[in-house]
């Protein structure tokens, strides 16, 4: 068995997993619905959010020297990483000049994607989640297995066990707004001492050099504004032209992760505390990470840099729904992370996740940047096979069946032999096991064929 | 004037269940079609497609086209088999001059059969009764490709005495995937059997849909969990043919 294999069975094998995934995604699949009917057009407005994405992408360059021109303007500091290493040394070497102990971090996947979490491990320098999922893989000592609900495959009776063994003083009421409480007495304090705090964006405005994040629980405006130093990190493709362009996406990104109109907090952060400012950091650095875009523009990806990570394309995916975000393994799961896996990681060792996907077209669909997700795992499917990377009993199984199929007088003969030893194995119309198709049997009866084939009844009954 | 038609029966009704081709038939026929079954036909790539086989893809899909172009207009019982000519014979000739033309012309003129028979011909089956309850599941590809949904409810409607009962989830994936649900046998039974709890919960003595792959998956689940749902192509309803032996059943 794969590693994904074995990291989906024993996703399968646990029904807790089911549930929590279940509460989660099917309460947002149901809430985007409602949100989307509501919305005047929301395939016109998909359109529109793929036209801006696509236009920066194909004018990256120009739209990244804009934004660094303005964001150092507006007296931040602009950084330029190509790999997750030298993105994690920006970071850890900023930390350590402003003799940071503790940083505070506002959720980032791209934070996630450069390993910094590991990084400031590494570093000596204490973290502090601020988010509350975060929070909650942080105490567990897990990864994310969801972009926007990072603790998705954990039920609330999960965390509350969780912060009764791990919070200072914790909730003894088993209510939600009981944990909220522990939470928040055990993040507080720790988040205005921190020295320095992180965040990603999910916006850079290349007009203003403004960087904008949206949080539901208002940790990131907490854990950035106090501390001393705020270090962005941010991937290239992040960039919008200006605050129309960013607020139209924020409208399609709210709806299509959670179904809300907009998130309780969306903040944008334009350079470093000025002379009037009454709060804000002294300084203000904006990491700007390639780790592999620049490459997958070139190679057939660009598509996928439309990507906004709303998650909505796992929330309605069947196979993330039965086996939640860590069996995928990378750092992004779902459709997208199907993609994405194979680009950051390399494709050999993450070949399964662009095979276990039913192309059944849902996260299309959903997609608010109509990303062709099916045609990209196409895609990668075509360079695993170019590459050799499919299984020999693949290879041969389907190169015998093309080389038959391509020869109908001898396809007739072939298969008519087939159907005859098929029908050998069933009774009564059904084959509960079938070699060579145990994968079927297992689990389904597989329908007795007929006892010949439609080209040989046609033949028969309508040759003049 | 009889509507000449082609008929692209598809590998998996060919050999799993021919009724479906001749239930296609039946149906073209009532409706004032001229039916002809083209005999260089057999598979038309979708699963070398799906593989990232794109040469055998390719092999196949040459020969389909070959087969298929001299006719004015095919129909598949299938919307996958339709969605990859129609969607995917473009796709893979992207950039062949000679090819791209001739996949293109077979594309734009090939249609699932149960909207050909709705859309393009305005036909509804006439004097066709069954007293029964049906559920109907509508296949992913069908739908999200060729836009197929209204149309077999349409034509399913037509027929005296059919109740339909409305399916929750009936656009959600049924776990077939083609190689999928070979491939990942355990994460396709997990989804598939949501869709057959789903099923049965509607009560309903029948499950209808357009695809022979994902009806023969949600069927053969439904077999081993002792379900008494019985499954038909709707296209066999919709020619009169739903008194005869369901998926599974010997007659």
């Amino acid at each position: 068995m794969s590693g994904f294999d074995t990291r989906a069975a024993a996703a399968l094998a646990d029904p807790l997993l089911k549930t929590a995934v279940e509460r989660t995604a099917g309460t947002a699949e149901a809430k985007r619905t409602l949100a989307v009917s509501a919305f005047p057009d929301f395939d016109a407005a998909r359109t529109r959010a793929a036209a801006i994405k696509d236009h920066v992408i194909a004018h990256l360059g120009h739209y990244l020297e804009q934004f660094e021109a303005n964001a150092i303007a507006a007296g931040a500091q602009v950084h330029w990483a190509a790999t997750a290493d030298e993105a994690c040394r920006i970071v850890i070497d900023l930390c350590k000049a402003s003799g940071a102990k503790t940083v505070a971090r506002s959720k980032s996947m791209l934070g996630e994607e450069i390993g910094l979490p590991h990084a400031l491990a590494e570093a000596g320098i204490g973290r502090i989640e601020t988010d509350l999922a975060e929070h909650i893989i942080q105490l567990a000592d897990e990864r994310p297995s969801h972009i926007i609900w990072p603790a998705m495959h954990k039920t609330r009776e999960q965390v509350s066990a969780l912060f009764k063994a791990k919070h200072r003083t914790p909730h003894e009421e088993d209510s939600i707004a009981a944990m909220a409480e522990s939470a928040r007495r055990e993040l507080r304090d720790r988040m205005l001492g921190a020295d320095v705090g992180i965040s990603g964006a999910n916006f850079l405005i290349a007009d203003s050099g403004a960087v904008c994040t949206v949080t539901n629980e208002g940790n990131a405006e907490l854990s950035l504004v106090p501390p001393r130093v705020h270090i962005v990190t941010a991937g290239i493709e992040k960039i919008v032209p200006s605050m129309p362009h960013a607020v139209h996406m924020l409208r399609m990104l709210a709806r299509s992760a959670t179904g809300a109109a907009l998130t309780q907090y969306t903040t944008f952060y334009t350079g470093p505390k000025r002379p009037s400012d009454p709060d804000g950091p002294e300084e203000m650095h904006i990491v700007l990470v390639d780790n592999g875009r620049t490459k997958m523009r070139e190679e057939g990806l660009a598509d996928m840099l439309r990507c906004i990570r709303c998650g909505a394309c796992m929330n309605h995916c069947v196979v993330f729904r039965q086996i939640g975000g860590h069996a995928y393994g990378g750092t992004y799961p779902g459709p997208m992370g199907a993609v994405l896996t194979p680009a950051l990681d390399g494709l050999a060792p993450n070949r399964d996740l662009v095979h276990a996907c039913t192309l059944n077209g849902k996260c299309q669909e959903v997609c608010p940047v109509r990303i062709p997700l099916p045609t990209l795992l196409r895609g990668w499917r075509e360079k695993s096979w170019r590459e050799g990377l499919e299984p020999t009993s693949m290879r041969m199984g389907l190169g015998l069946w093309a080389w038959v199929a391509r020869r109908p007088a001898l396809y007739r003969l072939v298969t008519r032999l087939a159907l005859r030893a098929m029908r050998l194995m069933g009774r009564r119309g059904w084959i509960e096991t079938l070699p060579l198709a145990g994968g079927w049997t297992r689990h389904r009866a597989m329908p007795r064929p007929a006892a010949s084939s439609f080209m040989a009844q046609y033949r028969k009954e309508r040759r003049p | 004037m009889t509507q000449q038609v082609a008929l692209f029966v598809t590998c998996l009704v060919d050999l799993m269940r021919p009724r479906i081709g001749f239930a296609a038939i039946r149906a073209l026929e009532a409706a004032g079609c001229d039916v002809i079954v083209p005999q260089g036909q057999t598979c038309c790539g979708q699963p070398a497609l799906n593989s990232g086989d794109h040469a055998h893809a390719a092999a196949l899909a040459k020969q389909t086209i070959e087969a298929l172009e001299p006719y004015a207009a095919i129909v598949v019982p299938s919307g996958s088999c339709a969605g990859t000519i129609r969607c995917h014979y473009p796709e893979i000739f992207e950039g062949d001059a000679d090819w791209l033309p001739r996949a293109q012309a077979v594309a734009a003129k090939t249609y699932e059969v149960m909207a050909y028979l709705d859309e393009v011909l305005g036909w509804k089956p006439e004097s066709i009764s069954i007293d029964a309850t049906a559920t109907y599941h509508d296949s992913c590809s069908g739908l999200r490709e060729l836009g197929i949904k209204a149309q077999p409810r349409r034509l399913l409607k037509a027929i005296d005495g059919l109740r339909l009962a409305p399916l929750a989830g009936e656009e959600t994936c049924c776990g077939f995937g083609g190689t999928f649900c070979v491939k990942y046998p355990a994460i396709s039974n997990a989804i598939v059997g949501e869709k057959a709890d789903a099923i049965d919960a509607t009560g309903a003595d029948l499950l209808l849909a357009g695809d022979l792959g994902c009806l023969m998956n949600m069927a053969g689940k439904l077999h081993r969990d002792g379900s008494t749902v019985r499954a038909f192509h709707a296209i066999e309803l919709i020619a009169g043919m739903g008194d005869g032996p369901a998926i599974g059943e010997e007659p």
